[in-house]
């Protein structure tokens, strides 16, 4: 294949697509003798793309399977079934030492700055550790140098390379970690929380450092968080998760001002904005108990419990995402309607 | 003004019902830890009348629950000890009284609600029994007499089935049912302050939703003050009639709500204010408040945010600021508060 060829098709083609993922955890009893007494449906059927340079959000409840998505992507699952396509190759499938390479590509930054560090390494030896898994990728002898260098790309100073991590905030910890993700020069970053542990002024440093990034190296994120409003900032498109499933998919315009899943118009009027003016001037609207067990979710649609819509067929009948008539974006629900929640209204 | 509140079981002695619900001034708390100070509070002052709701709004560290944990009189002394100031309940100073009038003030007076309620509550005993308790030991009611009681109460929390789930333990319940218990048990015994120490942190924005509308409801009907401590301004913008901003174990501006949104008179405020996305518009670059959150064991001279205001002048690194009025309830701790709050800075 030709360079120009090549740069032609990286162009239109997904840097990561997702087709029909499924992960399910059984859950085994007995001692002796284990036996599968059930399934937790962490992740159901679950399809994404990404180009480069783009940000896909992922949003949903706790438990709903975000984390087990980052996981499923960077190959540190498993899938039960579907497709992983990292530039085009499949990773779905593959043994954890033929994906190495490919691995590669694609990178996770972890949710929990004060966990996912090993406390006995310096930061130079945790930034450098992705060069002794992949030890082609830069010469011995240059490592050093490149570790300052990725110190100095996320904000940290390079004269702090053997410090250690205790020695750093919890914003510090966070540049820490993406420095790490972005070592063997990834296309991809899954990043799994990236800014929920972190206190407000500093979350605002760490997102503009994510963008200033993805400007200058062109990278494509899938940025996981339960906060909608960070959301809003930093994707392009949205991905709105229930209990394994996409409902809704969408940009940011569409799912943020002309949500149609009545699961993502609940999530949105529940987000609080900061303006006194706006109080009581939005719709409200309150869901009933909490998510259900992805254990046995409820037949059907699984939001129909908690939905204010629900009628037979959605006890029956498994709603897929669907385009609307007039060629909106794809909801999982079949009533679904356009209604604004998220600006003053009355 | 709807008239006073309902004081069930033991009257504070010596309380004016005239003065305010709850007055903090010049709070001090250092911790004492291997021969050095730590000041963790360094200057806390509020006024939280009834039937109000206070907002106690600051990033972590900057000395929130110590501050509402020395309203409540649970701190650990060693190593806490509270260094000056007042902590005023209709007049009567809680910080001069001895420990059994406090043991009264607490849950009769004054209750709390704390962010992680699985460890609030005791995981070897029925939410019911814990709930009752209070009962049997504050007001000497009877066993079936307090269980009847407690069932009522999770079932004005919202808790279905209540009767049911009274003999159930802690970890039977989700996070957010979990919170509501924690509801429970801080009305139990009728107090007229609550205070909510990050309630909803822990909790999914639609349990939030849920949890927030429900302490509001439960405010407004018993008449309570509340006040609710939080980093999340959506929240505060929501609820809260007045605000109480720390920063570095001081409040640093008091205002009501409007007046904190709209006008902010101190440069942490007005920075946090620009440095939160919102959900309903798209936001441009997030203001960055430049630095770290200081260190309370090692402060910075002068203003303590001086090495990340933007505003600071040479004068902020050595003169300490005084709390000034820049309106009718409305103070900030600058030496250019006025400017600020005219957006002149
Ligand atoms: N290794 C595992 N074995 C069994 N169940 C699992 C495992 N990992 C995750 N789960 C379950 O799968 C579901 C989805 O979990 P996941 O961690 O992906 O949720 P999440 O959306 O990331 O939640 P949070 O917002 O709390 O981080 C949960 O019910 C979880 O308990
Ligand atoms: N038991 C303790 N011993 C020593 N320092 C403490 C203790 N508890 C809190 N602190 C310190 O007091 C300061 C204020 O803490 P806190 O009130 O918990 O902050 P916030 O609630 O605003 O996050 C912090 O610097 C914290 O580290
Ligand atoms: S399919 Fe039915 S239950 Fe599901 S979201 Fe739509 S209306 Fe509600
Ligand atoms: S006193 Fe100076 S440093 Fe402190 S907030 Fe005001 S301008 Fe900033
Ligand atoms: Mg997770
Ligand atoms: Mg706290």
């Amino acid at each position: 294949m030709n360079a120009e060829l090549g740069q032609a098709d990286s162009a239109t083609e997904p840097v990561l697509e997702a087709t029909d993922l499924v992960k399910h955890f059984p859950i085994q009893r007995g001692i002796v003798v284990k036996r599968t007494v059930g399934r937790v449906q962490a992740v159901d059927g679950v399809d994404l793309r990404l180009h480069a340079g783009q940000t896909l959000g992922v949003v949903g409840e706790s438990g709903c399977g975000k984390s087990t998505l980052a996981k499923l992507l960077v190959g540190l699952e498993t899938p039960t079934s579907g497709s992983i396509k990292v530039l085009g190759r499949e990773i779905g499938n593959l043994s954890s030492r033929r994906i190495r390479p490919v691995r590669r590509d694609i990178q996770l930054v972890f949710q929990d700055p004060y966990t996912s560090l090993n406390p006995r390494m310096t930061v130079g030896d945790i930034i450098g550790e992705p060069f002794e898994i992949h030890p082609n990728v830069v010469p011995k002898r240059e490592r050093a140098g490149e570790v300052k260098d990725l110190l100095d790309m996320v904000g940290l100073s390079p004269d702090h390379i053997n410090r250690y991590p205790h020695q750093f905030s919890g914003g510090q910890r966070q540049r820490i970690g993406i420095a790490r993700a972005l070592a063997l020069r990834p296309q991809v970053l899954v990043c799994d929380e990236p800014v929920s542990a972190l206190d407000v002024s500093i979350q605002g440093q760490v997102i503009n450092l994510l963008k200033r990034l993805q400007a200058e190296l062109g990278l494509a994120y899938v940025f996981i968080a339960h906060d909608l409003s960070v959301v809003r900032h930093i994707a392009d498109e949205v991905a709105v998760m229930y209990l394994g499933k996409v409902v809704e998919r969408g940009t940011g315009p569409q799912i943020y001002d002309h949500p149609r899943h009545p699961y993502t118009q609940a999530l949105l009027s529940a987000v609080p904005v900061p303006d006194p003016d706006l109080r009581g001037h939005r719709e409200e609207i309150i869901l009933q108990g909490d998510v259900p067990s992805p254990i046995n979710p409820p037949s059907g649609c699984r939001f129909r419990t908690r939905c204010w819509k629900a009628e037979e067929q959605c006890a029956e009948v498994v709603p897929t995402l669907q385009v609307g008539d007039n060629g909106t974006h794809p909801t999982a629900c079949f009533f679904a309607e356009e209604r604004d929640v998220t600006h003053a209204v009355k | 003004m709807v008239s006073t509140p309902q004081v069930v079981g033991d009257t504070l002695p010596g309380a004016d019902l005239n003065a305010p619900l709850l007055e903090v001034e010049d709070l001090k708390v250092e911790f004492r830890v291997r021969g050095k100070r730590v000041p963790a509070v360094r200057s806390a002052s509020f006024t939280l009348e009834r039937g109000r709701t206070l907002a106690v709004v600051g990033e972590s560290g900057s000395g929130k629950s110590v501050t509402s944990q020395a309203v409540m009189g649970i701190l650990d002394s060693p190593p806490a000890y509270i260094t000056g100031g007042e902590v005023r309940l209709q007049g009567v100073d809680l910080l001069k009284q001895n420990e059994e009038t406090r043991r009264t003030v607490r849950g009769n007076h004054i209750a709390i609600v704390f962010q992680d309620a699985l460890s609030a509550l005791n995981p070897l005993w029925s939410v019911g029994f814990q709930i009752g308790e209070l009962f049997r030991v504050h007001r000497g009611t009877g066993r079936a007499e307090a269980k009847k009681r407690a069932i009522e109460l999770l079932d004005l929390v919202g808790i279905p089935d209540a009767k049911n789930r009274v003999g159930h333990y802690p970890h039977q319940f989700s996070g957010g049912m979990r919170q509501r218990v924690m509801i429970a048990m801080a009305l139990a015994l009728d107090p007229e302050v609550l205070i909510a120490d990050e309630p909803t942190t822990a909790l999914d924005v639609t349990v939030q939703a849920q949890i927030m509308r429900l302490l509001k409801s439960i405010q407004e009907e018993r008449h309570m003050g509340l006040i609710l401590i939080t980093h999340d301004l959506g929240v505060v913008a929501d609820v809260a009639d007045d605000v109480a901003v720390m920063y570095a174990g001081e409040v640093v501006e008091r205002a009501g709500i409007r007046d904190a949104f709209k006008r902010p008179a101190h440069p942490y405020s007005k920075a946090l204010l620009r440095a939160i996305p919102r959900v309903d518009t798209l936001g441009q670059e997030l203001e960055v408040i430049a630095g770290l959150p200081p260190n309370p064991a090692s402060l910075p001279t002068g203003c303590p945010f001086h090495p990340r205001c933007k505003a600071a002048e040479d004068r902020c690194a050595e003169e300490a600021p005084p709390l000034a009025a820049v309106a009718e309830g409305h103070t900030s701790r600058c030496h250019f508060a006025m400017e600020v709050y005219r957006d002149e800075r």
